[in-house]
């Protein structure tokens, strides 16, 4: 044995067992030093690596390893105590650094198994996100589609085009094999394909309304899935295939009735149309969620855009007709115009040509009077000129109607004495009432004014009027008429709710009630008694040949005298009172035959030419006659009295200058005797000028006087200086009328 | 009593008469037109009235007395009497006979008695004051002054 500090291995070299260890300690030193390198390699790629001094360690660990098994390599033939020291050496650093390693594991690894957790979360949360995201892309797709087919709807206001559109439009979004609407029929008992997509001209097929499958789906807002096998639903025709998944909904018809102010449309009375889609068959595909909110959605889009069609089309409507209205409106209108304006160009006219001739025929025969003629021809003269008065008047009246129509009329105020008024209504009346043996009556209240500021004639006219009417429709029994003064209570509570009478201290309302027994008149006719031209043709009355203006006219003048007219009757046979309420003024008592008191004042004004002036005097009542007797005397005329006509008849003669007759005493026919004193003095300077002597009078009476031929008219009582002035005027202008 | 005092009284009392309402203007013309030739004209007027009222009113009462009144007649009559008292300024009388001859053309009996007393009894008024007027107015003569216009 040889003293070497070799060892020796155990075990030969070229044993087949150490061959094989010896090459598996060569590859693994090689992977042992190569794996350190590789991580390194990659750990210096990869960015994030969170546990780099555990690699050191790892590395360390290995490389430790690796020269281990690559020191133990020499131990397998003969080496020196060298090598197996440094191989110890090797051994015990890699198991101290392995253990080190080890230790430091238990630490690390459920980090990195936790990082491996995490990592797995990570990954189904990204998932999940995913999906939804898909999902709500989907939605934002559904989103944009009903928004594209809402602005093909609403783009037009046709009815066709919109349905059209929505079954295209939706056909083309949901990818459906068939959409169909259907509409209710007139009656509402039927559903009629109106509609569909694929088919170009649906039949007319119908299927009745009351189905509980279109119950059901009418009855809910939402779409409802239907079966197939529903009527509504058997759109295509029957094959082999499975057909796909319908689903129907309803869309509401809303009319312009349903749109109440206050309140939002109620849902029993709508109507409502179907719309059924289809889904392809032999498709798996089934209706998800959205797209049935994309249908509910458009349907009542549709609704929506059918309603503002259906508004449009009615309002157009109602527009085209009020054009319509419009110019036929104007054309009656511009004709109505047209009419007027011929009538006031013919009124005019006539106005015209009708007085003309009326003045030339009333004119002469009034000429005509005054020459001389026999008894006989005198009447026919008077009736001529009667005649031709009335006529005047009537043409008057029609001219002021239109007069008053045009509110070109204006009355004629002026102090008048308003008995009077009452008693010439009563003269001129009484003759034709007695002929009928009507009983007439007047009653003028006591604080009636006796004098009024108003106009005289149309008063008279008015009063007249309604008298007339009276007696013309009285058969037989009473005629009343009264007059009062209307105090405020009783105007108020008269029949006319726009009457307002306004008292003032210088006006006061004369109100006028005349009431006949006659043959009354149907409370329903009355309103029209004051339109022109609308005679009453009640039985029983003759006709009366009255142009039936004469009411309409009344109100007219009543109006303009701020008055109000009506007629209050019972009903026919009970007589009717017709009611005149006019406003006058007062009057202060005006009379212009009286001077203020003067003491006597001698003049020498014209006393000449009156001085022994002859003069008749015929008055009836004694104490007057003294009276006027005396004033003549004291102004040196040479006076004859006279009590009666005849008288005055007898003893007129050429030598007297002047005759005053006293005119209003009943019973004394003046006019008579006017016109017997101008037979007797054919020759005008031969005859004696004639003074009506008169304490009242009135306009009427005045021109009566100037008709019947007398040269002058006096109001009593005179005083001395009037007589004086009347006088003076007479003989200067052989005329003298005192204004009325 | 004295003549001043006399002519003061009849002027006041004329003027009662006037501011009353019993006499108006046509009273002061009828004395304008009394004068050296007519020295009596006024009381000669005023006699006839008297007489011509008197009997006017008689007759009226009579007309209302019978079972038919003859409203015509009565009408005339009081015509009559609104003529005279009109003449010599009797101004109420007149303004009754107004009412009257209303009353008779309405021939409302009631209102024409009750008229006929009212002017009785006005005509009666006047009467007596003019009465005593006119026994001022001879006072004052026999006084010896003359009659203030």
């Amino acid at each position: 044995m040889e003293s070497c500090n070799c060892i020796e291995p155990q075990w030969p070299p070229d044993d087949l067992l150490m061959k094989y260890q010896y090459i598996s300690d060569f590859f693994i030193a090689l992977a042992y030093f190569s794996i350190p390198l590789e991580l390194i390699y990659f750990v210096k790629k990869s960015a994030v690596f969170p546990y780099r001094w555990v690699l050191v360690q790892f590395g360390a660990f290995i490389v430790l390893c690796g020269a281990t098994h690559l020191i133990n390599l020499w131990t397998f033939t003969v080496h020196s105590r060298t090598v197996a020291s440094v191989m110890t050496t090797a051994k015990v650093l890699t198991a101290a650094v392995s253990c080190i390693t080890a230790l430091m594991l238990v630490h690390i690894i459920p980090d990195l198994l936790s990082v491996k957790t995490r990592e797995l979360f990570l990954k189904n949360k990204a998932a999940e996100l995913d999906r939804e995201m898909g999902l709500i892309r989907t939605q934002e797709e559904t989103g944009r589609h009903v928004r594209m087919l809402t602005h093909e709807i609403r783009s037009t206001l046709d009815r066709h085009t919109i349905l059209k559109t929505t079954l295209v439009e939706l056909g083309r979004t949901l990818a459906l094999e068939e959409c169909a609407l259907w509409m209710p029929t007139r009656t509402g008992l039927e559903l009629q394909l109106s509609y569909t997509l694929r088919q170009q001209n649906p039949v007319g097929y119908t299927v009745p309304i009351h189905h509980p499958v279109i119950n059901q789906v009418f009855s809910s807002n939402r779409a409802v899935k239907i079966s197939p096998n529903c009527p509504v639903a058997r759109l295509r025709p029957a094959g082999k295939y499975m057909p796909g998944e319908v689903v129907a909904v309803r869309v509401p018809l809303l009319h312009l009735s349903n749109f109440h102010i206050n309140d939002w449309p109620e849902l029993s009375t709508k109507r409502y149309a179907l719309m059924v889609l289809m889904l392809p068959s032999d498709s798996a595909r089934q209706w998800h969620v959205h797209e049935l909110e994309l249908v509910e959605v458009v349907a009542d889009q549709v609704a929506v855009a059918l309603s503002h069609a259906a508004i449009l089309e009615e309002s157009m409507r109602a527009r085209d007709l009020l054009m319509e209205q419009n110019v036929a409106l104007d054309l009656a209108r511009r004709e109505a115009e047209t009419a007027i304006r011929a009538r006031n160009d013919f009124l005019a006219v006539m106005n015209h040509e009708m007085r003309t001739p009326m003045h030339a025929i009333i004119a002469l025969s009034s000429l005509l009077q005054e020459t001389e003629l026999t008894p006989e021809q005198r009447l026919m003269v008077e009736t001529i000129l009667k005649s031709s008065n009335l006529l005047a008047t009537l043409i008057n009246d029609v001219l002021d109607l239109s007069g008053l129509e045009d509110g070109s009329l204006q009355l004629d105020l002026g102090t008048f004495n308003l008995y009077a008024v009452f008693r010439e209504v009563l003269n001129l009346i009484k003759p034709i009432a007695s002929v009928k043996k009507l009983h007439v009556s007047l009653t003028l209240a006591p604080d009636l004014p006796e004098y009024a500021i108003g106009d005289e004639k149309r008063l008279m006219q008015t009063i007249l009027n309604i008298v007339g009417n009276a007696v013309k429709f009285s058969k037989e029994g009473s005629i009343s008429i009264t007059a009062f003064v209307a105090k405020l209570d009783t105007l108020r509570d008269s029949k006319a709710p726009e009457f307002l009478p306004v008292l003032s201290d210088n006006h006061f309302y004369l109100r006028v009630q005349v009431k006949d027994s006659g043959s009354g008149i149907n409370p329903l006719d009355i309103p029209k008694l004051f339109t022109k031209f609308a005679q009453n043709q009640s039985t029983g009355t003759r006709n009366s040949g009255g142009s039936g203006l004469g009411l309409a006219i009344c109100k007219r003048f009543v109006n303009l005298m701020e008055g109000h007219i009506w007629i209050e009757s019972e009903g026919l046979g009970k007589g009717c009172t017709a009611i005149l309420i006019v406003k006058l003024g007062m009057a202060e008592r005006v009379n212009e035959s009286k001077l203020p008191y003067m003491p006597k004042m001698p003049t020498n004004h014209g006393q000449t030419a009156i001085a022994g002036l002859k003069v008749l005097v015929m008055d009836e009542n004694g104490v007057s006659r003294m009276v006027t007797k005396g004033l003549l005397l004291h102004l040196g005329c040479d006076v004859t009295m006279v009590g009666s006509s005849d008288e005055c008849l007898r003893l007129v003669s050429h030598e007297h200058k002047v005759v005053f007759m006293d005119i209003c005493v009943p019973g004394i026919d003046s006019y008579g005797i006017t016109i017997r004193i101008h037979e007797k003095f054919t020759k005008r300077h031969e005859r004696p000028l004639l003074v009506a002597l008169t304490g009242n009078t009135d306009k009427v009476k005045k021109e009566n006087c100037m008709r019947a031929g007398m040269d002058g008219l006096i109001l009593k009582p005179v005083s001395l200086d009037k007589m004086r002035s009347v006088l003076t005027d007479l003989l200067e202008h052989r005329v003298f009328f005192e204004a009325i | 009593m004295d003549l001043v005092q006399l002519q003061r009284q009849l002027v006041d009392y004329r003027t009662s008469l006037y501011h009353e309402g019993f006499l108006d203007e046509q009273f002061t013309q009828l004395q304008s037109l009394q004068d050296e030739n007519n020295p009596d004209f006024v009381v000669e007027v005023v006699s006839l009235f008297f007489e011509d009222s008197e009997r006017l009113l008689n007759e009226l009462s009579k007309a209302l007395e019978q079972q038919v009144i003859d409203f015509k007649r009565m009408d005339a009559q009081v015509h009559q009497l609104k003529g005279s008292s009109s003449s010599i300024g009797a101004h109420r009388v007149q303004k009754l006979c107004i009412v009257f001859r209303n009353y008779c053309e309405a021939q409302n009996v009631e209102g024409c008695l009750k008229c006929l007393q009212q002017v009785k009894h006005e005509y009666g008024i006047i009467k007596t004051k003019l009465e005593s007027m006119f026994q001022l107015e001879q006072q004052i003569l026999n006084a010896g002054g003359s009659i203030p216009v």
